[in-house]
């Protein structure tokens, strides 16, 4: 809602924080609108991202083969990580020198995104208030746009691989021939069963992240109006609902993190394997 | 929940961001992860061949050590054997050379005795001389009977 506008209801409050800042500077009206930009997660996903990279390449900098320090010790096992996890399920070594960095970059942003979610719920969007910005919202992986835009990437990867491992035609030859098998008939059958299965795979992606900020955020939002009614039992609640919830939370946003690395791992080596 | 242009602008930022670590971040860390590796697979080596080394050398050390204690032992047996030798040899020169000293002292005690009795042989042939001399002052010539005390000189 409108700044000034005094006590909003809980209705009101919830949906003012699920507004987005956007290039139109109202809440956009249609579903999909492409004219349309959310400026608060660009902004926080591009900010996030460069810390992302910037606090990788400050241990990649220093990065010795000797003793190392506990800093570069951490992101060591971060690729460490990834890098054995990456040697699991993509076999073609040519392929990782591109895809681990990739997996590596998608978990720590996507944590570092998810993780603003563990802010007050009030502290950005009130900081943005006092400089005129009325909508904002600082979880940017809660945003099906930012979610997606990243599924579509990982799908994106998936189609050069298999284009560039099994060559066009033999994709091509793939999408008509598998799953069921290669006779006429079962053409039409195997090509729509392989969208379904490409379509299904990016969304689903997608959405397992969103949904889940989304929910977490949402969840955050109820504990803040449980606070707000500025009751003994709403203080109480909040202190103790407000510390499960972000607990609990730190274990949620490294998961889906790690379950979005780990589908792209998994979505890129399937695009490795012939059927 | 809207679609709109962020996602595709959030497409790009993804394969900008994957490409930085590609490019900035990945191959550094991988590599010293990769030479630190090996620089332990190296050190383990080196320690497990230091640890040969180590046996070889207690091994010949021991060896070295035991033949040392034989050779002692032997040195020290033989010059047993030469002392013993040397004492003997001592033994017998000392002896002959008491026989010979024992034997000249005899020849020279036996040469010295016969000299003595040829002495008193000549001094007790003087004294009968004179003796007898005196005895036969008063009665015989002393020129008259000398066949005769040359006689009695002999037999002495």
């Amino acid at each position: 809602m409108a700044a000034g506008s005094a006590a909003p209801t809980s209705g009101e409050y919830i949906v003012h924080h699920l507004t987005h800042l956007n290039s139109t500077g109202h809440a956009q009206k249609s579903v999909i609108d492409w004219s349309v930009i959310n400026i608060d997660t660009m902004f926080y996903s591009i900010v996030l991202g460069l810390a992302t990279v910037f606090v990788l390449w400050l241990a990649a900098r220093k990065a010795t083969s000797g003793v190392p320090g506990r800093f570069q010790a951490a992101v060591e096992i971060l690729v460490d990580m990834v890098s054995e996890q990456a040697k699991g399920i993509i076999h073609s070594a040519e392929s990782r020198k591109f895809v681990s960095p990739l997996a590596l970059t998608v978990f720590v942003w996507i944590f570092f995104m998810n993780a603003m979610d563990l802010l007050p719920v009030d502290l950005l969007p009130k900081i943005g208030e006092m400089f005129g910005i009325h909508y904002q919202r600082v979880v940017a992986t809660a945003d099906l746009n930012a979610a997606l835009g990243m599924s579509l990437g990982v799908l994106l990867v998936c189609l050069y691989y298999n284009i560039k491992i099994k060559g066009l035609g033999g994709w091509i030859h793939e999408l008509f021939t598998a799953p069921f098998g290669s006779h006429p008939l079962l053409y039409p059958v195997n090509f729509v069963m392989q969208m379904i299965e490409f379509v299904a795979k990016t969304v689903s992606h997608g959405m397992r992240l969103f949904g889940n900020m989304y929910a977490g955020e949402l969840v955050f939002m109820l504990i803040a109006l449980l606070g707000g009614t500025a009751t003994v039992f709403g203080f109480v609640g909040h202190i103790i609902a407000g510390s499960i919830w972000a607990i609990f939370h730190i274990l949620i946003i490294t998961l889906q993190a790690f379950i979005f690395m780990m589908l792209t791992l998994v979505y890129v080596g399937q695009a490795h394997e012939a059927h | 929940m809207n679609l709109n242009a962020t996602l595709f602008a959030q497409l790009v930022v993804f394969f900008i961001l994957a490409w930085f670590t590609m490019q900035f971040v990945w191959p550094p860390i991988v590599k010293a992860l990769d030479e630190r590796a090996k620089k332990i697979a190296d050190g383990l080596a080196a320690a497990e061949r230091g640890k040969q080394d180590l046996e070889l050398a207690t091994k010949r050390s021991t060896d070295a050590l035991r033949e040392g204690k034989e050779k002692a032992a032997e040195l020290i047996a033989n010059a047993e054997k030469r002392g013993a030798q040397l004492i003997e040899e001592a033994k017998a020169n000392a002896k002959a050379e008491a026989d010979r000293i024992v034997a000249g002292a005899k020849a020279e005690i036996e040469q010295e005795a016969v000299r003595a009795k040829e002495q008193l042989r000549e001094q007790v042939a003087a004294l009968v001389v004179t003796g007898a001399e005196q005895i036969l002052r008063r009665e015989i010539n002393a020129q008259a009977h000398s066949d005769i005390l040359a006689t009695i000189k002999q037999d002495l």
